[in-house]
């Protein structure tokens, strides 16, 4: 009992920092400018086939592809932002999820009719790493400690730089923000870009853990959806804690009941949120 | 790489297929009338059954040129029998099914109906072929539970849900007396619980203890909470699954995770050619299918079994579809071309394609064909059930230059190779 | 009563009716499937539009109802032989009393938040019944074909389902039409527009949204009693597939959000579209990035949708089309 407890709850608490870094573009993008990211899952696939396109075609190491695909990312969240977005931007919130959603609609048509419906393996191993009952495989070790990476730089990126600080300052107040002369079209245009990017990362680390098709992007846009209320709408580093609990819970739930239990209790628990206590865990953005 | 030239082979052939089928027929003056007969049905071209769906239709087309390019089907007034197929997509969803069915039914006259693909999607064209008066060959659909609503008209190529991992439970009792514990994790869909819920009754019967019975969701790519689970649960045998992708990914991750167990067996993903590009995870894996390229059926064994033979061998199966659509044939497939068949030889012995003369012939089919012994349950709660086929079960072995093969290990009779056991 | 004073209710009677009376007329199977799906689609966004074009807030979840309706309604036709327009209210009160709950509740969030929470909603429900064993589970329920024969045949049975559907989809446009019409509609449209503004006009904001939120739900759960009936069976991931519900919202959105005719309209064409993307070689594969790029144009450059296009460019417009 105590080694599968042991087990689970390493198991969780890795996949759960690759949750939080899925989930914590949709955080930053609804903390800067009130919009959530309905294409937030085919992005995260587009990610996906960066790694694996990259890797299969062209034999890039994935952990290295991951670069080009994260800056990749970031351009298509700019000019996703700039076609899709920017006029949507102060609409209520029903233009600029259906201004997402089609995003989305378009991304999986394209994407169904390139590569299927059928899952790709991305066939990159780094061993398994045993420690008594504990098996772990190089490559989850490898995204967990990656997605620790990228989540202290954003951090570093959001408080000790001068772009970063612009960021906060739009999300807080975007009218005094311009008033300070912060451009704040050009601020906005980069947080989208920022968002996408981490989902795309997200997305490659996801590729090297397990088999990937066009639609897979779907469940972690509805799991971040639960990860950044737990975390706090707005509030991207809350985000990683909400990853980690949503982790642990797939992970160690189990062991107690029945698995199909664990999106029951995943929703349930999103929602009593939302009503108890809407800034999430930790609070909102600040 | 070879895969995409496949995929794009693959394409231009289906697309010249399209494109013959567009172009008008030449109308062949034969003695005797020639009479088109429509086989209408759904594929999936799009959603999440696509690749399973055209394999079947690529199958069924393939039974319609050669049945064609054979000259047809003459009956004994000289009337000549030509098929043509219609088809529209189903999107892999419910929400068409019946309206694109009902328009198969009436607009475009079909005489026939095929199923299709999946348990839940021919269950909502059951209704409309049964109402319509048109017989129904279901393949692809396994389920049982359909077959047992008072359908008359509906027709089960395939073994049903309920005896898809039987063969396994006896393969593992042959094996091995001392292994006594299996854990089953399951897609919870319609069709993998309908399978492993028979499969628990069956193994408890044998006196086999069941340590795990657990479902997971369909989309499910993280298998490490059930294999934590099933290590605590020390189980000498696993089994059960669902489709391609989620079978496929469990059996990678029991493998990272050097899950000592010593028998696996998983539905669907398993017999599907793709499944070695898994490596050392897939070997010792075993599955059950419908149909193996391996599978001996012949002339002969229908002779001596008492039963009909009609159509081509599985080798000669094989290699025309390989030719035709550049990879190797799955069950799907197969499947697709059995329904033909089944019809092919219903029609022949009624000598005629009205519904209730083929109706009689269907009930009376005793039929050997590459695909396996067919017949059909004929009570009033179980009509059209599949009775007379059986599961073969595979497994992926490494032979002497260490390639991957997937072996028929089971029944012993069709057997290729000896059952690799324990795997760990 | 003169008839020529709705001119907005007629034009939307009419246009239903008519379209409804063909497969009769013909005695058409396959015409009356395909008017099936077309006044399904136009019912199910027409009564998402109460709450959505109304109130003005988003639904994400809109399917639940229907789901939850059809779950009801099947079980009560399969388990506890009820009669089909039994199960139809049966279907009809669940589906009122999820969304009374959920009015108590979860309308309280605002804007993106509600949106999210129903989303919430509706995965919970489809996670919980994929472990209800009464509803079947994951392998869902099945119906005897000799029930239709309680019917008159499948045949007759179909008929009278699509019977069944006219007169809701005709229940939807009046009530639409009532709704907007009224004080409560209009105290709706405050919400909509401001809603601490209307409080403080003497709004019962809670109150009226909860309302609009269950006359909404409603008809999705008659109708996924009849849906289901007709199917045969009934399946967790056929009931609550979130993919409908925006389909919805896009049917909505085409249309015209706030205005009777325009989920009619939406509703209808959005089918259409998708029949004629569907069967042409062009653009069969690529359907969805297509729809797609017209949605992103309807949002970005015509966001009131074809029917508050209409009535923003052309006065007399405003006073036919409602």
């Amino acid at each position: 009992m105590v080694n599968v407890l042991l087990a689970s709850l390493i198991d969780g608490l890795l996949i759960g920092f690759v949750y939080g870094i899925a989930a914590m573009g949709l955080s930053l993008i609804f903390g800067v400018m009130d919009v959530v990211n309905l294409a937030h899952g085919p992005i995260i696939a587009l990610g996906m086939f960066g790694v694996y396109l990259l890797f299969s075609l062209l034999g890039l190491n994935p952990f290295i592809a991951l670069i080009l695909v994260a800056v990749m990312g970031l351009l298509f969240g700019l000019v996703m932002y700039m076609t899709a977005v920017h006029r949507v931007i102060d609409a209520p919130p029903l233009s600029s999820l259906l201004a997402t959603f089609a995003v989305n609609m378009m991304i999986i048509g394209i994407g169904t009719s390139l590569f299927t419906t059928s899952s790709y393996n991305v066939e990159y191993s780094l061993g398994t790493v045993t420690a008594g009952p504990i098996n772990v495989t190089g490559t989850r070790l490898a995204a967990s400690l990656i997605a620790l990476l990228v989540t202290a730089a954003l951090y570093w990126f959001l408080y000790y730089t001068r772009t970063g600080k612009y960021i906060r300052a739009v999300a807080n107040n975007r009218s005094s923000a311009e008033l300070m002369g912060i451009p704040s079209t050009r601020i906005l245009a980069l947080s989208f870009g920022i968002g996408t990017m981490l989902a795309a990362i997200a997305g490659g680390l996801i590729a090297t853990i397990f088999p990937i098709n066009i639609l897979a992007g779907g469940s972690y846009e509805l799991k971040s959806f639960v990860i950044v209320v737990m975390g706090g709408l707005g509030n991207p580093l809350g985000a990683l804690i909400g990853g980690l609990i949503l982790g642990l819970m797939e992970g160690v739930v189990p062991v107690f009941m029945k698995t199909t239990w664990v999106p029951v209790l995943e929703f349930m628990l999103f929602i009593i949120i939302l009503l108890v206590r809407p800034q999430g865990i930790l609070g909102a953005k600040e | 790489m070879s895969r995409k030239v496949m995929f794009v082979l693959g394409m231009l052939v289906i697309v010249a297929l399209m494109l013959t089928a567009c172009a008008p027929a030449p109308a062949a003056k034969t003695s005797g009338a020639e009479k088109t007969v429509t086989i209408g049905f759904t594929a999936s071209q799009t959603g999440k059954y696509n690749v399973e769906s055209s394999r079947q239709t690529n199958g069924l087309k393939m039974w319609v040129d050669d049945v064609n390019n054979a000259g047809g089907i003459k009956l004994s007034d000289g009337t000549v029998l030509k098929f043509a197929t219609k088809f529209y997509d189903d999107e892999s969803n419910k929400d068409r099914v019946q309206e694109l069915y009902t328009r198969l039914a009436t607009e475009d006259n079909a005489n026939f109906l095929i199923s299709p693909y999946s348990s839940g999607l021919t269950a909502a064209a059951a209704v409309i072929a049964e109402q319509y008066g048109k017989i129904m060959i279901t393949t692809g659909a396994a389920s049982d539970a359909t077959y047992k609503q008072g359908y008359t008209l509906v027709y089960q190529a395939y073994t049903p849900a309920s005896r898809y991992l039987t063969s396994s439970v006896d393969l593992l009792g042959s094996l091995d007396a001392s292994a006594k514990k299996i854990a089953f994790v399951y897609e919870n869909s319609k069709f993998s619980t309908s399978v492993v819920e028979a499969a628990k009754a069956y193994a408890e019967a044998q006196g086999y203890d069941v340590v795990l019975f657990e479902g997971y969701d369909p989309d499910t790519s993280d298998f490490n909470p059930f294999i934590n689970k099933i290590q605590a649960a020390s189980p000498d045998a696993i089994m059960g699954g669902g489709h391609f992708q989620d079978g496929s990914t469990f059996a990678r991750q029991i493998n990272e995770k050097n899950l000592p167990v010593k028998f696996i067996s998983l539905l669907v993903a398993p017999p599907e050619p793709t499944f070695s590009e898994l490596g050392d995870a897939a070997v010792g894996v075993a599955g059950p299918s419908q149909w193996e390229a391996a599978a001996k059926y012949s002339p002969e064994a229908a002779k001596a079994a008492g039963m009909d033979w009609l159509g081509l061998s599985s080798t000669e199966f094989a290699q025309k579809y390989e030719k035709a659509y550049g990879e190797a044939p799955s069950y799907h497939a197969a499947g697709g071309y059995a329904a033909g068949l089944l019809l092919q030889n219903a029609i022949q012995k009624a000598d005629s394609i009205e519904t209730a003369k083929v109706k009689a012939a269907l009930d009376a089919t005793n039929l050997m064909i590459f695909f396996g012994p067919l017949k059909f349950d004929t009570s009033a709660d179980a009509h059209g059930l599949q009775v007379g086929h059986s599961m073969i079960v595979v497994q992926w072995q490494r032979d002497s230059s260490g390639k991957l093969v997937k072996q028929v290990v089971w029944p012993t009779s069709g057997a290729t190779a000896d059952p690799l056991y324990p795997i760990h | 009563m003169k008839l020529s004073r709705y001119p907005g209710l007629i034009i939307a009677v009419l246009l239903v009716v008519l379209v409804s009376l063909y497969p009769i007329i013909t005695g058409s199977a396959s015409a009356r499937e395909t008017v099936f799906t077309v006044l399904m689609s136009l019912a199910l966004a027409s009564s998402l539009n109460i709450l959505l074009g109304y109130t003005g807030y988003v639904s994400f979840g809109h399917i639940v109802f229907f789901g939850l309706g059809g779950y009801v309604g099947f079980y009560t036709l399969t388990a506890l032989h009820w009669h089909l327009l039994l199960a139809v209210l049966a279907g009809g009160a669940a589906a009122a009393g999820l969304a009374f709950a959920l009015g108590k509740s979860i309308l309280r969030l605002r804007g993106a938040y509600f949106a999210l929470a129903t989303i919430g909603v509706n995965e919970a429900l489809r996670a919980f019944i994929n472990n209800f064993e009464p509803f079947g589970g994951p392998v869902g329920m099945d119906m005897k074909f000799a029930i239709y024969n309680e019917y008159g045949g499948a045949m007759q049975a179909l008929w009278i389902v699509y019977g069944g559907l006219i007169v809701i989809t005709l229940g939807v446009i009046f009530t639409s039409y009532a709704v907007k019409k009224s004080k409560f509609g209009l105290g709706l449209m405050a919400i909509r527009e401001d809603e601490d503004a209307a409080e403080v006009m003497g709004v019962m904001a809670p109150n009226a949204k909860t309302w609009a939120y269950v006359l909404s739900a409603i008809f999705p759960g008659l109708i996924g009693v009849l849906f289901f009936f007709k199917n045969g069976n009934i399946e967790p991931g056929d009931a609550f597939r979130l993919h409908l519900s925006i389909e919805l919202i896009v049917m909505v959105m085409l249309g015209g959000q706030g205005t009777v005719l325009g989920p009619i309209v939406g509703g209808a064409a959005y089918q259409q579209l998708r029949k004629t993307l569907l069967t042409s070689p062009l653009f069969k594969n690529i359907q969805l990035a297509v729809a797609g790029f017209l949605l992103l144009i309807i949002v970005l450059f015509i966001p009131s949708g074809a029917v508050g296009w209409l009535r923003s460019r052309f006065a007399t417009m405003r006073r036919v089309l409602e």
